[in-house]
């Protein structure tokens, strides 16, 4: 049987509010292992650089138009900082790479 | 009178949140092109983005979504993508008022999204929850109609700019996670690390056979914990967060 949406949607909303409310209703002070901290504060490069690579290069039948969004993005995020120009020369990119390659 | 300094916190938290809004706007499109490629309907995307409102959560929900991953891997999963808000809102309890309400906390709490941890953070005093209220209201509501938007739009669009629309959300992540790269050694180290195994583990065919969602659960733990054994943050930089 295919999985159903809405239950998707409950199950990632549920444990996303959880994540949100239970340390500021229950702890009422700081976290002080180092480790726990350290762990924390990683957690989100290490996540999001496995969730974009090699994922990107699936975006077309073609890699090289991932590649060409990768290269693309992580120039402009290097050089601007930038959440939507990153975002924007990203997809220039790919669409250039699928429309000359 | 009144004049700017006297602006109640809600109207602030209004004020406040709508450069943040607008930018949820554009991101959130992006994400919509992705949910798109999932299946998700408009109204679906709408509802998830509204009560999950996650850049990298709900990515990885649409990624579980699309592979049609078991509902305990999917909570596995938002679990490791939001980890950092356990930390924000462990954070946040700081900043909060001993008297405040439970029912108040658990709205913070809600509440929370990376910049509006940041503008909460910087809140002088103790956190006003009316200010997080008003903020909430000219962000959240911004990303799950930009979310609305990008779903639309991947029902509509040419394939080939559908296609290309959707390097938009790995940009907005690259956006993120590149530009320390530039001032941290460590977290270049991770980066790089990151993205070497990723891609290992998609060739190797042992490791290729794991479904996507848990090669991220486990690569993520196993270099994130790597690095917070062999690269400990120092006393000064723990007041930093990611």
């Amino acid at each position: 049987m295919k999985n159903s949406i809405w239950i998707y949607l409950l199950v990632m909303s549920a444990v996303s509010f959880i994540i949100r409310v239970l340390p500021v209703t229950l702890i009422r002070r700081q976290i002080k292992n180092r480790f726990i901290r350290s762990l924390l504060y990683y957690l989100p490069y290490a996540t999001l650089a496995v969730m974009t690579f090699p994922a990107i290069l699936s975006i077309s039948e073609n890699p090289l138009c991932g590649a060409a969004a990768f290269a693309a993005s992580v120039i402009t995020a290097w050089f601007t900082k930038n959440l939507f120009l990153s975002a924007l020369f990203g997809c220039a990119a790919a669409f250039l790479a699928a429309i000359l390659l | 009178m009144k004049n700017k300094n006297q602006l109640s916190p809600f109207l602030k938290g209004l004020r406040d949140g709508l450069p943040i809004g607008a930018g949820y706007f554009a991101v959130a499109f992006g994400l919509g092109i992705a949910a798109h490629k999932a299946g998700m309907s408009p109204i679906q995307g709408f509802v998830m983005s509204f009560f999950n409102h996650a850049s990298a959560g709900e990515y990885a929900g649409v990624a579980a979504i699309r592979n049609g991953a078991a509902y305990l891997e999917t909570a596995l999963l938002i679990l490791i993508a939001n980890a950092r808000y356990l930390l924000m809102s462990t954070a946040l309890s700081q900043k909060l008022s001993p008297d405040l309400s439970f029912f108040h906390r658990v709205l913070i709490g809600f509440d929370i999204t990376d910049e509006l941890f940041g503008i909460s953070i910087a809140y002088p005093g103790f956190l006003d929850p009316f200010y997080m209220y008003g903020a909430f209201l000219t962000t959240t509501p911004l990303w799950a109609t930009g979310t609305f938007i990008g779903i639309t739009a991947g029902n509509i669009l040419p394939d080939i700019v559908v296609k290309s629309l959707s390097a938009a959300i790995y940009g907005m992540f690259l956006a993120v996670i590149i530009p320390p790269c530039r001032t941290s050694r460590n977290i270049t180290i991770v980066v790089l690390v990151s993205f070497a195994l990723s891609w290992l583990m998609s060739v190797i065919p042992a490791a290729a056979a794991i479904s996507e969602g848990f090669r991220i659960i486990i690569l993520t733990l196993v270099i994130s914990s790597l690095a917070a054994v062999f690269m400990p943050l120092s006393e000064e930089a723990e007041e930093e967060l990611p």
